[in-house]
């Protein structure tokens, strides 16, 4: 099982267009993509309701895990992003 | 054969003052589905081992229909029916509804139960997220209608021009609306100030709400809407339709009057449009047609702050501000201090669980509990101020006292902001205009609040509708008295709630003294025509003739026994 520490880039943390955009790239990863505050319990990241859920806001760091490498790094790059900005 | 027992014409109160005619669409009430209801395919019941399949199944259809829809429209309809199929997909949704089935929960109340289980926990966290809340339910009523069989709730596809008739319009609702293809809004509820009415009036649609049996229209059948008569009429005849195609063309032909707002001898009344947004500030400046105004009269900075869990930084605010000002390239910009509670409750700055909410801490009263705001606010707009060397118009809303308005001109002035005014909608404030107006510079009066204020009747409560008649004298006399005061200390008294939107009303708002009108851009021609028809005396005439009414028909029917005649067709 890989892992990422990613810090959340987009002004708004996850919601909203972040959200559903990092949920997106998660269904696409070939094996599920966990994302979870680090230390705490990961829930299913292409689950746009379960990632908002969580609450993450703009410079928290959260940790992602997967067997897929590529889709894991694809979804980190999206985590780090700053997509309010686009 | 018996002429259809089924009245032709139906009555209700019209916003906005157009007439259109064509089909009408039914927007679907969610079905009330029992919770054990049979899930029945081909004729028979699903078997029980094929449940979980068949809803799943139904989650699928809906966000596959949704995202056919988002692929078919652009915009933000186009991102709220993505991320509403989004959510229908969502396989925590899917999950749960799974777990619900095999704990023995009959197909619908599992649908029901683990979208709810969401639906709790977004609206318990607030703010940004319990906005999707209504996307859930909107999911929600769509699967449980696909599980039951029945037809899907909420807007359908509009595939030409058509009259869309409602119980009630959510602004979810509203927003999923394909505008290209919508000539009215129709409601059974609702009031002439409420939620659908100012959409409607801001995208220039005829609107009727209170239109008792307009649900019970059939999908198809043409109507004509007659927005400034309140009527719909079912299935006219060719003269009524006839009749609409002159009257539109004769008020496009308003349209080609760009003169300054003024009587017809010449005495100026500034037109003014209201914005919530830097973007609106950039449509309405933008016009160069009858619609061209003198700058905004009625700037709501809460549509801000509406999206926000915390306050916006006051680099955020400065930004909207200058482009806002900029806009308008130094034209009259008045800029509304946060008006937070009541029917535009802020996740931040809402005392929660009020009794009275209208009655309680709202508008400038929001200080005494988050003094930072307002400073904020003033640093913001000086900020931008600086930053475009235009000195935007700065007032508070809700203000009761000379002291509360006293308070408010140091704290703004201390800011470096220099044009200093406040709001009158509280009837005290127009009973002290005098006091008040002596301690700022000018004051606007808010026509709305004002008259649910002095009728002690809920602007959101529809079947009071006719104490919020706009042309009730008692609410008249408090406009008088603060136009009066503006006259003596030669200060500018405003007004910006609905009533500036009325040409007949206009007329008499001119004749009481008041010197500028701000409105929805698409209400600026008919009030500029209706101003340059008729002289400052007769404007006064007018005035005089409303406030000696006995009642609002009276004061608004003399009125347009006042009016040229040659106006009359299009005014009265």
């Amino acid at each position: 099982m890989a892992a990422r520490t990613v810090t959340v880039g987009s002004s708004s943390g996850l919601h909203a267009r972040p959200a559903s955009l990092v949920a997106a790239a998660a269904a696409e990863a070939a094996e599920p993509v966990l994302i979870a505050r680090v230390g705490e319990e990961g829930v299913d990241a292409s689950s746009i309701l379960m990632l908002m859920s969580l609450g993450i806001g703009a410079g928290e760091e959260v940790e992602l895990t997967s067997d897929d490498e590529a889709g894991l790094d694809k979804v980190a790059e999206l985590v780090a992003a700053d997509l309010d900005a686009s | 054969m018996t002429a259809p027992v089924s009245p032709r014409v139906l009555a209700g109160v019209g916003v906005g003052r157009r007439a259109v005619v064509g089909p009408v669409v039914q927007v679907r009430e969610p079905v009330e589905v029992p919770e054990d209801t049979v899930v029945v395919r081909d004729g028979v019941p699903v078997p029980e081992e094929e449940l979980a399949d068949t809803v799943l199944a139904a989650f699928r259809t809906v966000s596959a229909d949704l995202s056919a829809r988002a692929a078919r429209s652009s915009g933000s309809l186009a991102e709220v029916l993505g991320a509403t199929a989004q959510i229908a997909a969502d396989p925590a949704l899917a999950a749960r509804a799974k777990r619900e089935l095999a704990g023995g929960k009959p197909p619908v109340a599992a649908v029901r139960s683990a979208v709810g289980a969401f639906i709790d926990m977004f609206t318990a966290a607030g703010g940004l997220m319990a906005e999707r809340v209504t996307d859930l339910a909107s999911v929600r009523d769509r699967v449980v209608a696909v599980v039951a069989g029945q037809p899907a709730p909420g807007v359908p596809d509009l595939h030409e021009p058509s009259v869309v008739v409602a119980r009630d319009l959510a602004p979810a609702d509203t927003a999923a609306l394909d505008l290209r293809y919508v000539l009215a809004i129709v409601t059974e509820l609702g009031g002439p100030t409420g939620h659908t009415a100012i959409i409607a009036g801001q995208l220039g649609l005829p609107c009727l709400v209170q239109v008792t049996g307009a649900t019970s229209l059939e999908d198809g059948t043409r109507v004509l809407v007659d927005a400034r008569h309140s009527t719909l009429e079912v299935s006219p005849d060719d003269a009524a339709v006839e009749a609409v195609a002159k009257r539109t063309e004769a008020e496009r032909a308003l349209e080609e009057d760009t003169a300054p707002g003024a009587t017809k001898d010449g005495d100026p009344i500034d037109l003014l449009v209201n914005i919530g947004t830097a973007a609106d500030a950039e449509r309405a400046a933008a016009a160069d047609d009858a619609r061209t105004v003198a700058g905004s009269g009625l700037f709501r900075t809460e549509v801000l702050f509406l999206d926000a869990q915390t306050a916006p930084p006051v680099a955020a605010q400065q930004k909207e501000y200058t482009a806002a000002l900029a806009a308008f390239g130094g034209r009259k910009v008045v800029v509304r201090t946060l008006d937070a509670g009541a029917d535009k409750p802020l996740a931040f700055a809402t005392l929660p669980g009020e009794e009275n909410p209208a009655l309680g801490v709202r508008g400038y009263r929001i200080g005494r509990i988050h003094p930072q705001l307002m400073v904020d606010q003033l640093t913001a707009l000086a900020a931008a101020a600086e930053a475009t060397g235009t000195q935007p118009w700065v007032m508070a809303p809700m203000i009761a006292t000379p002291a509360e308005a006293a308070e408010f001109a140091a704290d703004a002035r201390a800011a470096g902001l220099a044009k200093v005014g406040v709001m009158v909608e509280v009837p005290a404030a127009a009973l002290r205009a005098k006091e008040i107006l002596e301690q700022v510079d000018f004051v606007s009066i808010g026509t709305n609040d004002l008259a649910q204020y002095a009728m002690a009747t809920d602007r959101l409560k529809g079947d009071l509708a006719d104490l919020l008649d706009r042309w009730q004298p008692a609410v008249l006399d408090l406009v008088a008295a603060t136009a009066r005061a503006g006259t003596e200390l030669g200060k500018p008294v405003g007004v910006c709630g609905e009533s500036a939107a009325d040409p007949l009303m206009a007329l008499v708002l001119k004749g009481l003294g008041i010197t500028s009108l701000s409105m929805s851009l698409g209400a600026v021609p008919a009030v500029r025509f209706a101003l340059r028809h008729h002289t400052l005396e007769q404007c006064q005439a007018m005035a005089a003739a409303a406030l000696a009414a006995t009642g609002p028909t009276q004061a608004r029917d003399a009125v347009v026994a006042l009016l040229d005649p040659t106006t009359r067709d299009l005014l009265a």
